[in-house]
């Protein structure tokens, strides 16, 4: 037995020699607590799966490097995995690092880690979604997830003209912040309230493509009498466009949807919906990293919610909608092109 | 003397035998060279502030896991334990919520998770359906019913009682523990004893191992296969309070894994996944190693998908271990 589980270690410990990891790993020679002024940056992602997490850690990584700042990231297993962000906090002030970014999986789950390691003198900024409360990191970087479903909201409802809207509404995972302040900022922006005869169906499908599409397929048994559809990111704007094209309805629907990752500026391009809203999850990760370098070089923390933007992006501009077409979004889509 | 000299060599166990009398060993064998291997190759491993959150960081699966080696002692397994916690855990959230006492709160939080694995004890006992399958359908049903419970919300938890157990306490030499720590200690050695020393223990064992045989002697099969399901209830209750204590924030989407992890534990800690073989002791290091695989592993820089893909390879062997050491019998 102890052959079998000492090899066993061992290919694990081959497997870290062979230097498989995706990031820098720590200089074994730097002080603890940012000493010499070089910075230690972490990333605790909500997974390590996901494209735009993906991209986010690339491009923290890539600020890291072009800033000469040690870097190192984590993430939990699954979108709700309080406990493995907890961990990567907690192995993060464990190893010295000076500034923690963090994409919180709950808005609250977190709260008691992160007071730890602010407490441990290191900066804590929330890159993506804010917690709550806001207070409870050091500042945000992140969009402003209501005003990115206003801007959709609008868009449709200009596309819509002088007909009145008649919705179904793609959810993403009940109750958490960023699809609440999506939900109510789309319904703000195309001048609805919640529970409006307008809305002819809603179903939550957690972000993800084939629950969405099942959802929507469900919902059209219920009516295909519609001309409009929110959903709240590009994952389940695409289900959505699956089960709508089954139907042939997708020539009388206009379909939003937020991200601006390159396969939902090409989807808008290839007329599966009217418009995406651009992220930047690019610029938080780089602001995120200079906040960082700057806190390690003089003391100087960021304070507050930092907007990063949004910006419509659609192939048919609506008067009164500021938007860019489908070439300047690819240029700045994130994502693989 | 001939008779002596015989007696004597087959007293000497095999390999095999030696590791189906102490299955703890291997685990701690395991455990001591992950723990060496680690506090050679990095500078950050072996200080008492890492090795207190390695134990703290296997606390809720360590305890998950002290529920399921009961029940895999019996020959069954329990897939929804982490979702009977989590309901719990949102259970007394909601509770408190409400203005609830903290302490009403947790006896109704572990009251949940008795009445679960009651039901679940009782389906297997009494209807003689496969733990597999009862606990496969009660963790689709528990999973939905914790969203449905709390709106698709994570509830944050301020109460002195249901976070006691994350409270940090220095001992002599700067040593960090948690209430929670504690508490998983006296659990443990609660199981060890009432497993080894108690009536009740040798006939979980001999349940596990040959059931025809257990109710020929005279053990009410039964009755103690219920006992087992019940006494894990308690302790998933108890894992909800841990988790709390952990995480302040009752979150439905939270341990969705916890039930392999919970396996993975037992498995690694040399208990048989067929039933009537393995030890508390032996979870207890299986626990610790996925945690300081975890741990170690991230302070080298390795991707959080090799580590999954090292601990998996670990289940395999330990169970490769387990079917070797039998077939050596």
């Amino acid at each position: 037995m102890r052959k079998i589980l000492t090899a066993g270690l061992a290919a694990a410990v081959l497997v870290s020699a062979g230097g498989c990891t995706v990031e820098r790993h720590w200089g074994g020679n730097t002080n603890s607590g940012g000493a010499g002024g070089k910075a230690k940056v972490g990333l605790v992602t909500k997974t390590d799966t996901n494209p735009y997490f993906v991209e986010l850690r690339a491009a923290a990584s890539a600020a890291a490097q072009a800033n000469g700042a040690d870097f190192s990231a984590l993430a939990g297993q699954f979108d709700g995995d309080n406990d493995g962000q907890v961990r990567a906090i907690e192995n993060l002030i464990q190893q010295g690092a000076t500034t923690i970014l963090i994409t919180p999986s709950s808005s609250t789950g977190v709260l008691d880690a992160i007071d730890r390691a602010r407490k441990a003198g290191v900066l804590v900024i929330a890159l993506d979604t804010a917690t709550e409360p806001a207070e409870a990191v050091d500042a945000t970087f992140a969009t402003d997830n209501f005003a990115a479903g206003q801007q959709q909201g609008a868009y449709v409802k200009a596309a819509l003209g002088s007909t009145p809207p008649k919705l179904f509404m793609v959810d993403g995972t009940a109750g958490s912040t960023v699809d609440t302040q999506r939900h109510t900022g789309f319904l703000s922006g195309i001048g609805l309230a919640d529970g409006a005869p307008e809305i002819k169906g809603s179903t939550p499908a957690n972000g993800d493509q084939s629950t969405a599409q099942q959802g929507v397929e469900n919902l059209l048994q219920r009516t295909t009498d519609i001309n409009a559809v929110y959903t709240m990111n590009e994952p389940m704007g695409r289900g959505t466009y699956a089960a709508l094209k089954a139907r042939g309805l997708t020539g009388q629907i206009v379909m939003g949807s937020i991200d601006g990752g390159c396969e939902g500026v090409q989807n808008v391009r290839d007329g599966q919906y009217a418009a995406t809203v651009m992220q930047f999850p690019k610029k938080m990760a780089e602001q995120g990293v200079l906040a960082a370098v700057e806190y390690a070089k003089s003391g100087t923390k960021p304070s507050g919610f930092n907007n990063t933007g949004s910006v419509v992006i659609t192939n048919k501009p609506m008067p009164g909608v500021e938007s860019q077409n489908t070439d300047w979004g690819l240029q700045n889509c994130w994502g693989e092109k | 003397m001939t008779s002596a000299t015989a007696t004597a060599e087959s007293d000497r166990p095999t390999i095999g035998e030696f590791f189906l009398r102490a299955p703890a060993v291997g685990p701690a064998l395991a455990l001591v060279v992950a723990v060496l291997v680690f506090s050679f190759s990095t500078d950050t491993f072996l200080n008492l502030d890492n090795m207190s959150l390695v134990v703290q960081q296997s606390l809720v699966i360590g305890t998950l896991a002290l529920g399921q080696t009961l029940i895999i002692l019996t020959a069954g397994i329990d897939l929804a334990n982490a979702a009977s916690m989590v309901l719990a855990t949102l259970i007394m959230a909601k509770l408190l919520t409400g203005g609830v006492d903290g302490i009403f709160a947790l006896l109704l939080g572990i009251a949940a998770t008795v009445v679960v694995s009651a039901v679940v004890g009782s389906l297997v006992t009494k209807v003689k359906l496969p733990p597999f399958i009862v606990t496969l359908g009660m963790l689709t049903m528990l999973t939905a019913a914790g969203r449905l419970f709390a709106g698709g919300e994570a509830i944050p938890v301020a109460d002195g009682l249901i976070n006691w157990l994350g409270t940090r306490r220095y001992l002599f030499g700067g040593i960090e523990i948690t209430y929670g720590m504690t508490l998983a200690l006296i659990m443990y050695l609660v199981m060890w004893y009432a497993l080894t020393r108690t009536a009740w223990g040798k006939h979980v064992y001999a349940v596990g191992n040959a059931p025809e045989a257990a109710r020929l002697s005279g053990i009410k099969v039964n009755r103690t296969v219920l006992s087992v399901y019940i006494v894990a209830g308690v302790i998933f209750g108890i894992a909800a309070w841990q988790a709390l204590g952990r995480v302040p924030n009752a979150d439905p989407n939270a341990y969705q894994l916890g039930n392999l992890d919970s396996i993975t534990a037992v498995v690694l800690g040399g208990t048989s996944l067929f039933g009537g073989r393995g030890s508390v002791i032996g979870t207890m290091m299986g626990a610790l190693i996925v945690a300081v695989l975890r741990s170690g592993l991230t302070q080298l820089g390795v991707d959080a998908l090799y580590q999954d893909v090292a601990t998996g390879a670990l289940v395999i062997a330990a169970v490769a271990v387990d079917r070797f050491a039998r077939r050596q019998r």
